[in-house]
């Protein structure tokens, strides 16, 4: 039975260690942080998490629908694949300045990609 | 077979179920979303008992010192007797006013007595109610230091409540409170290396407290206080703090002005707005605790900014200066 890439990583200590450091490379980004002003940001850090454990292959209980829903006011503002591009971005440099070995960021980043449609709205 | 106890009625937890579920299996109604312990929708509060480790992972150390748990993942090995969230908000104490007192032109300062024991932390707030208005304010007492409750009420324009407590309030009149709330408070930390706190206006109240309350700890990394107003005229407390930071040596504090007149440019104070001055006091947040009051815009602004600047969001408290709805 493989392990998912959330367990071989250390599971939920890991996705704490790693919201800040994505969330904080999100916000900074001029390219997409317009998208998250006027935001409860503790309320968005924890969507952050959510979002971090479920490419890692961790617990969680999303579906394309919710992702659909969640993002539609996004997309209404003008969120495309270049916003999405930028954050698969963040993902992977978090990853990679946790530490995280390159094949199981690769395994992250499949999971993350197979959302795009569903975010986007497509 | 361990119980969870709410509301003195005790349920029994069937084997490695939640106490969310729990409490969910007999009716009660409690808050929930993710159920893997991400959401913190369930979050609540034990009363008795200690929650697993589990499931205060990730809350903020000044949830953890108030028993906050996530009851989606906590599944103890002993008793435990919790309340909801919102539950506090619910007993309605009766104070007494005991001074009033103006602080400056625009802001009074309002102390209370509570005949029932009143448990709080210095920084949290409560709700005073007027009939069916109901504003919070935070206390900047410090309990154990000072025998009254204290608040700092600023008269706002056309404000409906603040202007009760000014004008109309007697010495001796009952207040009805509920409370108290709110994580803006000092706890020790792990791994901090010092704490950092901005307020404007009237926003000082709960940070005098927060930082007394470090210092009468025995708080010993570097403390950093910027209070901001437009003008000298609208700062208060300033010999006080003064005082505090000739006594102790890791602490410093910043007196700013926004749009000072000339004779205010050649005093000691400093220029511009007290989320800027901290920022090049203390360029750098990594491992820092911030503590935020005051004007919601700043609030929001410097949240940010001190979170780009290093600090972790968990050691960021801000109140929310959100206006409660009457229940």
């Amino acid at each position: 039975m493989s392990q998912s890439v959330y367990d071989r990583i250390g599971g939920e200590p890991a996705v704490n260690a790693a919201v800040d450091l994505f969330y904080r490379k999100v916000l900074a980004d001029d390219r997409i942080n317009r998208f998250f002003e006027g935001t409860d940001m503790d309320k968005q850090a924890a969507k952050q998490k959510a979002f971090l454990t479920m490419a890692l292959g961790g617990p969680h209980n999303y579906t394309g629908a919710d992702m659909r829903r969640g993002h539609a006011h996004l997309v209404e503002r003008g969120l495309n694949d270049s916003h999405f591009d930028a954050v698969m971005e963040h993902l992977g440099a978090t990853l990679k300045e946790l530490g995280v070995a390159d094949d199981l960021i690769g395994e992250a980043a499949v999971i993350a990609e197979s959302t795009r449609n569903d975010v986007l709205g497509k | 077979m361990t119980k969870v106890v709410y509301q003195g009625c005790s349920y029994e937890r069937l084997d490695d179920e939640s106490v969310l579920r729990c409490l969910l299996r007999n009716g009660i109604r409690a808050p929930y979303s993710c159920e893997s312990g991400a959401c913190q929708a369930c979050t609540m509060r034990a009363i008795n008992g200690t929650p697993t480790t589990v499931s205060q992972e990730d809350l903020k150390e000044t949830q953890k010192a108030l028993g906050y748990f996530k009851a989606c993942v906590c599944r103890p090995e002993d008793d435990l007797e919790v309340t909801l969230l919102d539950d506090a908000q619910k007993h309605k104490y009766q104070m007494e006013v005991v001074e009033k007192t103006w602080l400056n032109d625009e802001i009074l300062r309002l102390r209370l007595a509570c005949e029932e024991s009143f448990d709080y932390r210095a920084g949290q707030f409560i709700n005073i109610f007027k009939g069916d208005l109901i504003r919070s304010y935070s206390i900047a007492s410090l309990p154990g230091q000072d025998a009254m409750l204290e608040f700092h009420i600023k008269r706002v324009p056309g404000g409906v409540v603040s202007h009760w407590l000014s004008d109309e309030v007697k010495l001796g009149d009952p207040l009805i409170v509920t409370g108290p709330m709110g994580e803006c408070f000092y706890h020790e930390a792990e791994d901090v290396e010092g704490l950092l706190a901005v307020g404007t206006g009237s926003g000082l109240a709960p940070l005098w407290g927060v930082v007394r309350d470090a210092l009468m700890q025995g708080y010993e990394k570097p403390i950093i206080l910027c209070h901001g107003a437009m003008k000298a005229e609208n700062l208060y407390y300033v010999n006080e703090l003064r005082e505090l930071e000739a006594r102790y040596e890791n602490f410093s504090y910043f007196p700013c002005v926004s749009t000072p007149d000339e004779a205010e440019l050649l005093t000691d104070l400093s220029l511009g707005f007290p989320n800027d001055v901290a920022f090049t006091k203390q360029p750098s947040l990594a491992k820092w605790q911030v503590f935020l009051c005051g004007h919601p815009e700043m609030v929001n602004n410097t949240k940010r900014m001190a979170f780009l600047a290093g600090a972790a969001l968990k050691n960021i408290h801000a109140d929310p200066f959100v206006m409660a709805l009457p229940t």
